[in-house]
C-alpha cells in the first residue's frame, strides 16, 4: 500500500546511502568519458602546437608554402663566421658554400629528411589513397552486387561471406608481406625483356613479347593493389548491407515492368545504395591513408628526388614508380634518424599536414554523400 | 467467350510447402476477375504465377499444370520473361514508385526498352497518366519526386507506370490495401475505366470491393479454388458451403 513512509525519501544515513552510491557510479562513468576526451584533446593539442608553426607563418600568405610544395632534402645546421646559426636544406647549403667557401662553416650538423618540404609524401599518399579506393570500390562493389543481388543463399555463399569477413581481421603487416610476394614479385607483366627472376614466362605470339610472372616491383600500383586488398572486406560488407537496404519494392516493380536483372540493379538499386557505399569508402580512406605496414615493402621509399610523374613516360611509368608516403615519412623521421629539435619540427609538421589531408579527404567524401542523399530519398 | 488466361491443373510449391492445388480457371478478356479468400489461401501466389514474378523466390516452382495466355503456356522454359512481363503488367500491394521524378517513373519502361526520343517519351507519359486519371493532378509537377504525392496518387502512378508498357493484362495485388476509403474509391473507378482496354485480375481482401468492381469472382481456400463464377452469383447465390460461410463472415 502506498503510504507516506514508502514514498517520502528517508532522512538520515540509510536514505543517503543509495543516493551517494548512485552519484559515485555516475561520476565514475563521467570521469572515464572525460578522461578519454582529454587524451584526444592532448593528442590533437600537441600536434597542433608543435606542427602548426611549421605549416603556418606570421607573414602573408600565412602558410609555409615551401613546406607543402618543396621536395624533401637533408637539413644542414651550422654557424657562420659571425656566429649566426643557419638552417638550410641541402641545395641552399651548397649555394652557401659556393658563395662563402667551406671555411665559413662552423659547428656543422646535418639531419637527413628534415629539410625542404614534403610534397613527395603528400603526393604519394594522395595517389596511393585515391588509387586503392578506386580499385577497392570497383572490385568490392562488384562482389557485393553478386552476393546481394545474384547469388542464392547456400552454405557455399555463406562460407564465401565468412571468408571475406575473416579477411578484415588480418593484420596489415600480413597484407604487406602478401602484397610483396604477389604484386611485387609474382604477378604477370607483358614485356619484351623479362627479368631473370621471372617465375614463369609464356611466349605471346607478337614480336618478342612474353607474359612474364615477375611482379610489378615496388611501385605505386603494387602499393595500391595491396592497400585495396586490405580494405576490400570493409567495402564489400558495407556495400552489401547498403544494397540490401534498398526497398525490395523497387526491384519487384522494375522486374515486373520487363527490366532485366542488370537494368534493375543499374537503375533502381545501385544509385540508392551509393550513399552507403560511400560511407564505407570513408572509413577506408582513413585506414588506407594511415597504414604504413602494407606499403613498406610494396610502394614506399624513404627518399626520392622526383615526383612520380617527373621524367615519366606515360601513365604506366607513373604507376610503376615508387613513391614517398606521409605515414612512412613520419616513421622515418621519428625512428630512423637521430632525434633533435630540428628533426622534430619536420616531424610534427608532417603529422599535422597528414591529419589535415585525411580530414580533407574524409570531408569531401562526406559532402559527396550528403549531395547524393539529398537527391535520392525514399 | 474469349479467354485471356487459362489456368489448367496448376500446382505450385514453395520448397516442400505446397501453395496451390490443382487450380483450374478461365479468365475472360476485358473483364475484371477478383480473387478472394483468407490470408495464405494462395490468391497472391496464383496472381504472381501469371507474370512469373515468383521466379525470383528460391525453391518456388510450379510442380504441374499450366498457365496459358492466348493458348501459350507461360511456364515453358523458352518463354522470354522480359516480353511476358511487358505484356502482363503488375501493380503491388504497397505502392512502390521509384525514388525518381513522376515523369521518370512512368517513362521507366520506355527507357529500359531503349526509347530515347523525347517526344515519344512525353507522349507515353501523358497518355499513361491520363489513363490512370492522374494527369490533371500532376501535369504541373512532372519533374518533382514521386514521393511528394499522396498514397492514392502514388498507387495511381504505379498503375500509370504499369500501363505505359501497354500490356494486355494487368495484375493487381491488393492495390487498395494501404489506402484510405476515398483513395480506394478512386482506384475502383479507375479499374472500371481500365477494363475497357485491359484484362484485369485483382486480388483483394475486401469482399465489398470484389462485389463492387469485378465481373467474375474466384473464392480460394487453403490453396484450392473453391468456386469461380460471375460475381453476382457468387455473392447472391454461392453454390459451395465454404464460399457462403466466407462471404457471410463466418470465418476468414
Amino acid at each position: 500500500m502506498i503510504s507516506e513512509e514508502t514514498l517520502i525519501r528517508k532522512s538520515g544515513k540509510e536514505g543517503k546511502r543509495g543516493k551517494v552510491f548512485d552519484r559515485l557510479v555516475r561520476s565514475a562513468f563521467a570521469g572515464i568519458t572525460y578522461a578519454i576526451v582529454l587524451v584526444a584533446l592532448l593528442l590533437f593539442g600537441k600536434i597542433v602546437k608543435d606542427g602548426a608553426p611549421t605549416l603556418f607563418t606570421s607573414e602573408a600568405p600565412f602558410i609555409n608554402v615551401s613546406f607543402l610544395l618543396d621536395k624533401n632534402e637533408t637539413l644542414h645546421v651550422f654557424d657562420d663566421a659571425q656566429g649566426v646559426r643557419h638552417k638550410l636544406p641541402a641545395s641552399k647549403y651548397a649555394e652557401f658554400i659556393k658563395q662563402n667557401g667551406e671555411d665559413s662553416i662552423y659547428n656543422h650538423h646535418s639531419f637527413s629528411y628534415s629539410g625542404g618540404g614534403i610534397v613527395g609524401p603528400i603526393v604519394g599518399t594522395l595517389l596511393l589513397t585515391v588509387g586503392s579506393i578506386l580499385l577497392a570500390l570497383f572490385f568490392g562493389v562488384s562482389a557485393a552486387i553478386y552476393l546481394s543481388e545474384y547469388a542464392k543463399e547456400s552454405p557455399f555463399i555463406h562460407a564465401v561471406r565468412l571468408a571475406i569477413l575473416n579477411l578484415a581481421g588480418v593484420p596489415s603487416i600480413v597484407f604487406g608481406l602478401f602484397g610483396f610476394s604477389v604484386f611485387v614479385l609474382a604477378v604477370p607483366v607483358i614485356t619484351a625483356d623479362p627479368s631473370s627472376r621471372s617465375l614463369l614466362t609464356i611466349p605471346l605470339f607478337f614480336g618478342d613479347y612474353v607474359m612474364s610472372f615477375q611482379g610489378w616491383n615496388s611501385s605505386l600500383m603494387a602499393g595500391c593493389a595491396t592497400l585495396a586488398c586490405m580494405i576490400l572486406p570493409v567495402i564489400i560488407t558495407a556495400s552489401e548491407e547498403s544494397l540490401k537496404a534498398v526497398p525490395q519494392g523497387f526491384r519487384d516493380a522494375s522486374l515486373a515492368l520487363g527490366a532485366t536483372r542488370w537494368q534493375t540493379i543499374r537503375r533502381c538499386v545501385l544509385p540508392y545504395s551509393m550513399p552507403g557505399i560511400l560511407t564505407s569508402s570513408l572509413l577506408a580512406i582513413t585506414r588506407v591513408a594511415g597504414e604504413t605496414a602494407p606499403i613498406m615493402f610494396t610502394a614506399a621509399v624513404a627518399a626520392k628526388d622526383d615526383l612520380p610523374w617527373e621524367g615519366a613516360d606515360g601513365p604506366l611509368d607513373v604507376l610503376s614508380s615508387q613513391v614517398q608516403a606521409l605515414p612512412y615519412h613520419i616513421y622515418t623521421l621519428a625512428a630512423r634518424i637521430p632525434n633533435s629539435e630540428y628533426t622534430q619540427q619536420a616531424q610534427y609538421g608532417s603529422v599535422f599536414v597528414f591529419l589535415l589531408l585525411v580530414a580533407i579527404l574524409s570531408i569531401s567524401s562526406m559532402v559527396l554523400r550528403a549531395k547524393m542523399r539529398a537527391k535520392l530519398k525514399w | 467467350m474469349n479467354h485471356a488466361i487459362q489456368i489448367e491443373n496448376l500446382c505450385f510449391s514453395y520448397g516442400t510447402k505446397q501453395a496451390l492445388f490443382d487450380v483450374n480457371m478461365d479468365i475472360p478478356a476485358n473483364e475484371v476477375t477478383a480473387l478472394i479468400g483468407p490470408s495464405g489461401c494462395g490468391k497472391s501466389t496464383l496472381l504472381r504465377c501469371i507474370n512469373r514474378i515468383n521466379d525470383r523466390i528460391p525453391a518456388a516452382r510450379v510442380t504441374s499444370g499450366a498457365v496459358k495466355i492466348h493458348g501459350i503456356d507461360v511456364m515453358r522454359r523458352d518463354i522470354d520473361l522480359l516480353q511476358l512481363r511487358r505484356h502482363v503488367g503488375m501493380v503491388f500491394q504497397k505502392y512502390n514508385p521509384f525514388a525518381k521524378s513522376i515523369f521518370e517513373n512512368v517513362a521507366y519502361s520506355s527507357r529500359i526498352a531503349g526509347i530515347k526520343d523525347k517526344s515519344v517519351l512525353a507522349d507515353t507519359v501523358e497518355k499513361s497518366l491520363r489513363d490512370a486519371a492522374l494527369w490533371d493532378d500532376v501535369k504541373d509537377r512532372l519533374h518533382e519526386s514521386a514521393f511528394g504525392l499522396s498514397g492514392g496518387q502514388q498507387q495511381r502512378l504505379c498503375i500509370a507506370r504499369a500501363i505505359a508498357n501497354q500490356p494486355e493484362i494487368l495484375l493487381m495485388d491488393e492495390p487498395c490495401a494501404a489506402l484510405d476509403p476515398l483513395a480506394t474509391l478512386k482506384i475502383e473507378e479507375l479499374i472500371q475505366d481500365l477494363k475497357k482496354k485491359f484484362t484485369i485480375v485483382i486480388v483483394t481482401h475486401n469482399m465489398a470491393q470484389a462485389s463492387r468492381c469485378s465481373d467474375k469472382t474466384a473464392f480460394m481456400y487453403l490453396g484450392k479454388l473453391i468456386e469461380f463464377d460471375d460475381t453476382m452469383s457468387i455473392f447472391s447465390n454461392p453454390k459451395e458451403k465454404q464460399t457462403e460461410q466466407y462471404i457471410s463472415g463466418s470465418f476468414g
